[in-house]
């Protein structure tokens, strides 16, 4: 236990401050003086420093990589690739899973990534930032873009795999939907955000996980909406995951319901307010 | 003791001018703050000189804690107010001027012991070298662990090294030696010591007598939420060297002058250097005093009989302090 690096004597330590102990009160006015010169950081503390640690952390979590990214391939080459030569309707019925599980990748690097705020509540990270002049909107923001990051990750993965495994599918049609994906997975780090301050640490990321898996189902991410029953169906419409996986899939040239781009903006607005709430309600006692 | 005198040098001879003139480095007025029907602070009034270094001593549920949290703005107090610096906690602590060592927690499992100092200093507008602070904390050699892997000590001089980070004027710690042992407990004072020169203001919160007595300058002692007892470490530790001297009263036989010689020996006691009271019940005399000897010699040279001395711990003091305060 005594691994102490700081068993030298105290007098090196104090070596460097010999000088300010001559004339403490010349030294401690220059300092009290030198505050006049602090300022608070831009963006509220929002750094790419900052981006590049969040990231550093993400890509050690063995389970976070596992989760959104082999997950996602493998789950790719069990059900896509073994339908490489089924359609459905005017889509390759590889690609169309291709798209639906690069979503459902990016759907978790980015709920997950948000619940994240949770475990670094019960940590005392949160505390330890209210200590300094990271502003919670900063913080939120370098989840979101790092969780988003992480989910574009997903979506290259499996797109890269789609594309070396004989699909057809044409280069635009895969980036312009990647992009599209990439885009809207913003909705669900906000989700996973407002998950993160409502739910407590031990179960957040597993409550996250368990309601993606059943909104991906019904939103028809894992199966098309059509097998399901005319009362499901219009439900799942108005899930989350829906318009999510619709506009994803609308470069593959299927035709895809305008209606989801509506339910998008209104679940991002829905989630962020959510957030918001919830981080209010929690910065009154951090 | 000449550590007292040196860090209140800067205190006395540099009056900190900033737009207003604020002489206070923690102003508290009239703090109050309750958690449902219990008051955790109670109308509590606190001045900080800059330089000072302040223990915050009282058994646990005192209102130490509660008391800091709304001096560093992590929580709103119900009425009164926070000045740091002559300005608002939240502000303060933005612009770096306070910074605070917390008990637990805090800190990421996942980043390296230099890469937990390098995300805090990314943070701040302006901060001292990674390197100097992770020298500073007697964390060098271990700036490439991963926190996980860090013992209790290292992670509250990790936690140390980002106090320091932003060079604050002011630096608040809770329980800051919890989890060290004896030789990581005097090397970190020994490093606060070292701030406290350069005008640094200290604040700790410490339940540990001796911490307080070693350490600080002035030590102020909060029961219920209040401050029961505010002085120099040495006054302190003077309430705590009284000891009790009891004796039984010569015996009088109830003649009339009786009551007035017990009257003329309680006067006689009175004088005395060190007596901080005297109480007679019945026959026998319990007085308290820091010169047992002396009252002791009176005792005896006035025919008292059955003389006995008790010695008062750190401990009885405390208690007794705090207990009064309720």
């Amino acid at each position: 236990m005594s691994t102490q690096p700081s068993t030298q004597p105290p007098s090196t330590q104090l070596a460097g401050s010999t000088k300010v102990r001559t004339a403490p009160g010349a030294a401690s006015a220059r300092f009290l003086s030198s505050l006049d010169d602090r300022r608070i950081p831009r963006f509220g503390g929002f750094s790419a420093a900052l981006l590049r640690l969040e990231l550093l952390r993400k890509l050690r979590n063995r389970r976070t990589l596992i989760f959104t990214m082999i997950m996602p391939a493998v789950f790719y080459l069990i059900f896509g690739l073994t339908n490489k030569d089924e359609m459905l309707g005017s889509t390759n019925a590889a690609l169309y899973i291709s798209v639906s599980l690069a979503t459902y990748g990016a759907m978790i690097a980015t709920t997950t990534g948000g619940a994240q705020v949770a475990i670094e509540r019960a940590l005392g990270w949160s505390r330890q930032l209210a200590l300094t002049p990271l502003r919670p909107a900063a913080y939120i923001l370098i989840k979101v873009i790092v969780s988003m990051v992480l989910g574009a990750v997903s979506v290259i993965v499996v797109f890269v795999l789609t594309a070396t495994t004989g699909v057809h599918a044409p280069l635009t049609t895969l980036v312009s939907s990647g992009l599209l994906v990439i885009l809207t997975s913003c909705v669900f780090a906000a989700f996973g955000v407002m998950l993160g301050y409502l739910l407590p640490a031990e179960n957040a990321i597993q409550v996250a996980s368990m309601v993606l898996g059943i909104l991906s189902l019904i939103g028809g991410l894992f199966v098309p909406l059509e097998i399901w029953p005319d009362t499901l169906q219009t439900i799942a419409r108005f899930t989350p995951a829906y318009g999510v996986g619709e506009i994803a899939r609308a470069p593959l040239g299927g035709g895809y319901d305008h209606w989801a781009i509506v339910s998008v903006l209104v679940w991002l607005a829905i989630f962020v307010a959510g957030s918001a709430l919830a981080l209010r309600r929690d910065t009154s006692r951090v | 003791m000449t550590s007292q005198t040196t860090s209140h040098t800067p205190a006395s001879a540099v009056p900190v001018h900033r737009g207003a003139v604020t002489a206070s480095a923690v102003a508290l007025n009239h703090l109050t703050k309750s958690f449902g029907g219990i008051t955790a602070v109670n109308d509590l009034d606190l001045t900080i000189r800059p330089g000072e270094v302040v223990a915050f001593l009282g058994p646990n549920g005192a209102g130490k804690t509660t008391t800091i949290d709304m001096l560093l703005g992590l929580s709103r107090p119900d009425a009164g107010d926070v000045e740091i610096f002559g300005m608002p906690p939240r502000r303060a602590v933005s612009l770096g001027y306070v910074s605070s060592v917390m008990q637990t927690g805090g800190l990421l499992d996942d980043l390296t012991v230099r890469e937990t100092v390098e995300y805090t200093s990314a943070i701040f507008a302006s901060s001292l070298d990674t390197d100097l602070v992770l020298k500073r904390a007697g964390i060098a050699e271990i700036a490439n662990s991963v926190v996980k892997k860090c013992s209790g000590g290292q992670k509250q001089r990790l936690r140390f090294a980002m106090a320091l980070l932003p060079d604050p004027a002011l630096i608040v710690l809770d329980e800051p030696t919890t989890g060290m042992d004896v030789t990581g407990r005097r090397d970190f004072w020994h490093q606060m010591r070292a701030d406290a020169l350069t005008g640094k203001t200290i604040l700790f919160a410490t339940h540990y007598l001796e911490e307080a007595d070693e350490f600080a300058d002035r030590v102020i002692l909060i029961a219920d939420g209040k401050v029961v007892a505010d002085g120099s470490a040495h006054e302190i530790r003077g309430m705590a060297a009284a000891k009790t001297v009891s004796a039984t009263l010569p015996l009088t036989d109830g003649e009339p002058t009786a009551e007035a010689g017990v009257a003329e020996l309680v006067d006689l006691l009175g004088g005395l250097a060190g007596v901080e009271s005297i109480d007679v019940q019945a026959r026998r005399l319990r007085m308290r005093t820091t010169d047992s000897d002396a009252a002791a010699k009176m005792l005896f040279d006035n025919a008292c009989t059955d003389l006995e001395i008790t010695s008062h711990s750190l401990e009885d003091a405390f208690i007794s302090l705090t207990a009064k305060g309720a």
